[in-house]
């Protein structure tokens, strides 16, 4: 699109300008179009995943005749955390680990209907807990993941982001605190993010093998990661740190921030 | 100043297939067990270190539930994790290049104590399945003389007095940290602790046997450097 100026071809400075805006403009706007058809591809997932996830999770822990809880689907493929996570831990620690808390949690609850006195109730306190608490947070494990790099850590002023920068200094020492307590849990175990709704704040806390965060120390779960071994050893071995560092990328803070305005309300 | 040194294996990494897989055997020492080895030395070399200087492996074990809690949680879990798979080793052997059943003095104690060798591996093989998380379970001499069978969490093992639930002399034990056997078992425990009967050692847990009765532990190498 030729301007001229004045009649005689005179070169027009903002002619210029305006052409290196319109050629800008016309690749923003391909690159608009191009965001607008991914975010078209991910909003299925990003809906399935805050919306019917996030809830359907605690309703598959919670609600249900007592001897019914069924495995949660995962809001995603087995594949889909990968290279964070591989397809193969996914497939087994759901179908497999997650799969086996819940058919036990119902066996011991089927035990605790025939129980025939009080010692046999108090001695199923053991397997309720690890099954049950199995259960609970492996639900709230697969809302808390994404595909990886599909979601934007909370910003400064958000409602989470105060609460970190507050509690942990920043981000930054959020995570790097995260990591280091997490990698040092010895055996199994999880690192929680959880809210205190008294004190109106964040923790960090370590717990061992399944013991359920809510349950063992009244905070809410916002965020949790499983470190139990199989979480991570077919393709990260023994390098427990190298996983923490890694799933950040998969970590899904609409969820930890849906979980909060929950606790919140 | 003298520190642990990671022990050799006294078969190849893969003399256990297909029972336990090569890969877990070389990542279990080479990894696992070594991290322990470098824990514990780091332990020996710091400022609290004194208080395990000079005391054997065995001794540590001992010594646990009566150390300075800035170095006590690190001794547990390093200096337990090294005894631990230090012994767990010496009591595997590749099919044919061991016996491959109790026999002798062991073989007639396990009748006596459970019934039969049969009910002997029932009874462990539960203990060890029913382990909650990461652990170890155990085939032990007790004070009394007689063999019984336990578990203990993470690295703890039943010569920590004061710690251990059921404390005594093990002379064979099972590796149930999902690392041991997750490469090739994946979920399935059950089948890893069924398939570890083919690989023991039972000239070496018969010497553990005879030692624990004569008041010593598990015998084994202890490398230093």
């Amino acid at each position: 699109m030729r301007k001229e100026v004045g009649g005689e071809g005179e070169w027009d400075p903002d002619w210029e300008r305006s052409k290196e805006v319109e050629s800008g403009t016309e690749k923003m706007m391909e690159k608009l179009v191009g965001l607008a058809g991914r975010v078209r591809q991910l909003k299925p997932m990003i809906e399935r995943t805050v919306v019917s996830q996030e809830f359907s999770a605690a309703a598959a822990a919670g609600v249900g005749t007592a001897r019914s809880y069924s495995l949660p689907d995962l809001p995603y493929d087995y594949a889909a955390l990968e290279p964070v996570i591989s397809a193969k831990i996914m497939e087994v620690h759901h179908s497999k680990h997650h799969n086996a808390y819940v058919t036990n949690l119902n066996k011991a609850l089927d035990a605790l209907d025939k129980a025939k006195d009080v010692n046999e109730v108090i001695a199923l306190g053991p397997a309720l807990k690890f099954h049950g608490g199995g259960h609970l947070n492996h639900s709230i494990f697969w809302t808390n993941l994404c595909p990886p790099d599909t979601s934007q850590p909370p910003s400064p002023d958000s409602a989470l982001g105060k609460l970190i920068a507050e509690r942990f200094g920043s981000m930054d020492a959020f995570v790097t605190q995260f990591n280091a307590k997490s990698a040092a849990i010895q055996g199994s175990g999880w690192g929680w993010l959880g809210y205190d709704k008294a004190r109106k704040s964040v923790e960090f806390v370590a717990l061992s093998n399944q013991d359920p965060l809510e349950a063992s120390t009244g905070l809410t779960p916002l965020l949790g990661v499983d470190c139990w071994e199989h979480a991570y050893h077919m393709q990260y071995f023994s390098d427990r740190p190298g996983y923490l560092k890694s799933i950040w990328r998969c970590i899904n803070w609409q969820n930890v921030e849906h979980r909060l305005q929950a606790a919140m309300a | 100043m003298s520190t642990f040194k990671l022990p050799s294996l006294a078969f190849e990494y893969g003399a256990l297939e297909p029972y336990i897989d090569a890969t877990t055997m070389e990542i279990h020492l080479t990894k696992h067990h070594n991290t322990y080895v470098t824990n514990v030395n780091n332990v020996l070399g710091g400022p609290n270190g004194a208080a395990i200087k000079g005391l054997s492996l065995e001794a540590i074990q001992r010594s646990v539930s009566s150390l300075d809690p800035a170095i006590q949680t690190a001794v547990r879990n390093s200096g337990g994790g090294h005894y631990n798979h230090t012994m767990f080793w010496t009591t595997l052997a590749g099919v044919g290049s061991a016996n491959s059943a109790p026999f002798g003095d062991l073989k007639t104690a396990i009748e006596s104590d459970f019934g039969s060798v049969d009910e002997m591996q029932k009874l462990f093989n539960t203990t060890a399945a029913t382990r909650f998380g990461s652990g170890w379970a155990w085939l032990c001499v007790g004070d009394d003389g007689k063999l019984f069978i336990t578990s203990t969490p993470n690295q703890d093992n039943p010569l920590m007095t004061g710690i251990a639930d059921k404390p005594g002399t093990p002379i064979l034990g099972l590796d149930v940290w999902e690392h041991a056997y997750y490469l090739k078992y994946n979920a399935a425990r059950p089948a890893y602790i069924a398939a570890f009967w083919n690989v023991v050692n039972w000239d070496k847990v018969v010497e553990n046997y005879s030692t624990a009765k004569s008041g010593g532990t598990a015998v084994m190498d202890v490398p230093m450097q």
